[in-house]
């Protein structure tokens, strides 16, 4: 794991809330300029760890860093480094969309002015809006506006907590169209997100749960490291399908996938599977089958590694 | 298939704000035991809608028929045949579980034997019977939507509308609260329900697309994918809404 390039690195960290442990032992590099992806369920450790690098809240023990700065002893550099953006909406609903960005400039000690160009892009979009209250926007809005308030010290690293939850699905095309040009900017952005699709467009993700880092890898090796053949299966019963694959002698993992459900196998015959489940289905009263073969994308993978029981 | 009767039937609804048309003349039906998606981008109000059907806001002009009563005229009658899962997390933080339960269904009128029986059939369901006197607070998101849906469809309602219940959520979670919308819409409650999840637009029996106060498309997944030839429900969504 160890990469001369590393520009963020967290070593060993463990981070406990009363008797729950957040983070067990997290370790990752990541190199400047990256676009790395967290994904994980609710309860991974994906905030705590966040609110760690972001100097927010102290680890038990173990380190992290941002080039050279410590994020428990250099917090008042660190900060100024960093660009934050909470899980919630967390700027002044009743100041306007200008007034809460001159605001977070002001905090850093800038101005709107100094810094515009870093924000144009984003800030342009709501900037017909300025003079409304920050809490009367739309949703996709409020994310423009928050991130423009990250942006607007100029920070070498950007830190959002799934900032497109609740978000729709053009405003989320959009905002990763920004995110991409955030970072040919130069800027380093760590992001949590529970779009699969989103994930797809990091260059690396951690994929987190219960306070432990399951894999870190390119979206590409996340799906090739699926393991068994997957089908994808579609009748004129959708409802009773699900139930019916998951009795299937030889199904692993069974998951509605859209207009599909999603069905895993270990055998590596295929065609034989396929007839198999044919007259397995037409047995149970199905109609208009549809089987194919399918490749695996990242919530398959995410499904699979999740489905695992818990370790003791 | 015998022919399914309304349960919502919506005509020249329009709702202001002032200047602003939040709901611009819709029209549409929903029918009996229906899972009805309800799309759109943000700020097209979907949610305007969902709290005139719910007898929460009243209609500027129009017409709402909602479990066979006129909401504008007959808010309370519908409000006793309803469930109601809102965007923001609808349960007590500070009551534990069972405390939610009890607190809502004394709400929608059910005696206290009713009460404690909804309760263990959920908690069961849910394999939660270890939360039940733990603190809400205390309980992850994706729990927290399933006890949500669980509460709002405690007294059997004729519709549940529920405003995206799974924002947040990871996908295995969504997974089991789909199942639960399956299963209800199985036992002839009918679901109305939002999503940003175009995969579970996939979901639904027939959708609605909003844009900017109207309902610009409505029609099963597939009849929309093949109007505006796509691939999927994101694709559709993209198309129409940017």
């Amino acid at each position: 794991m160890e990469t001369p390039s590393a520009f963020i690195r967290i070593e060993n960290v463990q981070k406990h809330f009363a008797e729950v442990e957040a983070l067990k032992n997290v370790s990752i590099n990541i190199s400047q300029g990256e676009l790395f992806g967290f994904i994980g369920p609710d309860g991974a450790g994906k905030t705590a760890l966040f609110r760690i690098l972001t100097s927010l809240i102290l680890p038990d023990s173990g380190s992290a860093s941002i080039g050279p700065l410590d994020v428990v002893k250099d917090y008042k550099k660190i900060r100024k480094s960093i660009g934050y953006m909470p899980g919630r909406f967390s700027l002044y609903a009743d100041l306007t969309v200008e007034e809460n960005l001159q605001f977070y400039a002001r905090i850093f000690k800038t101005s709107v002015e100094e810094n515009y160009k870093l924000i144009k892009d984003i800030y342009g979009q709501i900037e017909p809006f300025k003079k409304r209250r920050a809490g009367d926007l739309s949703g996709g809005m409020k994310q423009k506006l928050a991130l423009s308030c990250a942006l607007i010290h100029n920070p070498k690293v950007l830190v959002l907590d799934e900032p497109t939850t609740g978000v729709d699905a053009v405003s989320r095309m959009e905002f990763w169209e920004l995110l991409k040009k955030m970072q040919q900017m130069g800027i380093t952005i760590l992001v949590s997100t529970p779009y699969m699709d989103e994930a797809t467009l990091c260059d690396r993700i951690a994929l987190m749960d219960h306070g432990n880092i399951l894999s870190v890898e390119t979206p590409v090796n996340i799906a090739k490291s699926f393991k068994g053949n997957l089908l994808s299966v579609k009748t004129n019963q959708m409802y009773g399908l699900l139930s019916d694959l998951e009795q299937f002698p030889h199904a692993e993992q069974v998951f509605r996938f859209g207009e599909f459900i999603h069905i895993t196998f270990q055998s590596e015959n295929t065609p034989e599977i396929i007839e198999n489940l044919t007259s397995y289905l037409n047995s149970k009263g199905h109609k208009e089958i549809l089987i194919s073969s399918v490749e695996p994308v990242i919530e398959d993978c995410f499904l699979a590694l999740m489905d695992q029981p818990e370790k003791a | 298939m015998t022919e399914r009767g309304n349960i919502i039937e919506v005509s020249h609804l329009v709702k202001k704000f002032g200047d602003f048309t939040a709901n611009d003349d819709l029209n549409f039906e929903v029918k009996k035991g229906e899972i009805f998606g309800f799309l759109g981008a943000n700020g097209a109000g979907k949610t305007t809608a969902i709290k005139i059907l719910c007898g929460l806001s009243e209609p500027t002009s129009g017409i709402a028929l909602v479990a066979g009563f006129d909401v504008g005229k007959y808010p309370d009658k519908v409000k006793e045949r309803i469930g109601y899962m809102s965007q923001r997390f609808s349960l007590y933080n500070d009551l534990t579980v069972k405390e939610n339960f009890r607190f809502y269904g004394g709400i929608y009128g059910l005696s206290s034997a009713a009460i404690k029986e909804r309760t263990n059939y959920f908690l069961e369901k849910l394999e939660m019977e270890k939360t039940r006197n733990v603190v809400l607070s205390e309980i992850p998101l994706g729990w927290k939507q399933k006890l949500a849906f669980s509460v709002a469809i405690m007294h059997n309602p004729q519709v549940v509308f529920l405003d995206e219940p799974t924002g947040g959520v990871d996908p295995i979670t969504r997974r089991q609260f789909w199942e639960m919308i399956y299963e209800t819409a199985h036992h002839g409650t009918t679901v109305f329900v939002t999503t940003h999840y175009m995969d579970e637009a996939e979901y639904c029996e027939r959708v609605s697309i909003m844009n900017e106060g109207r309902i610009v498309a409505l029609g099963t997944p597939a009849q929309l994918k093949e109007k505006y030839q796509a691939q999927s429900m994101n694709d559709v969504f993209i198309k129409i809404a940017r």
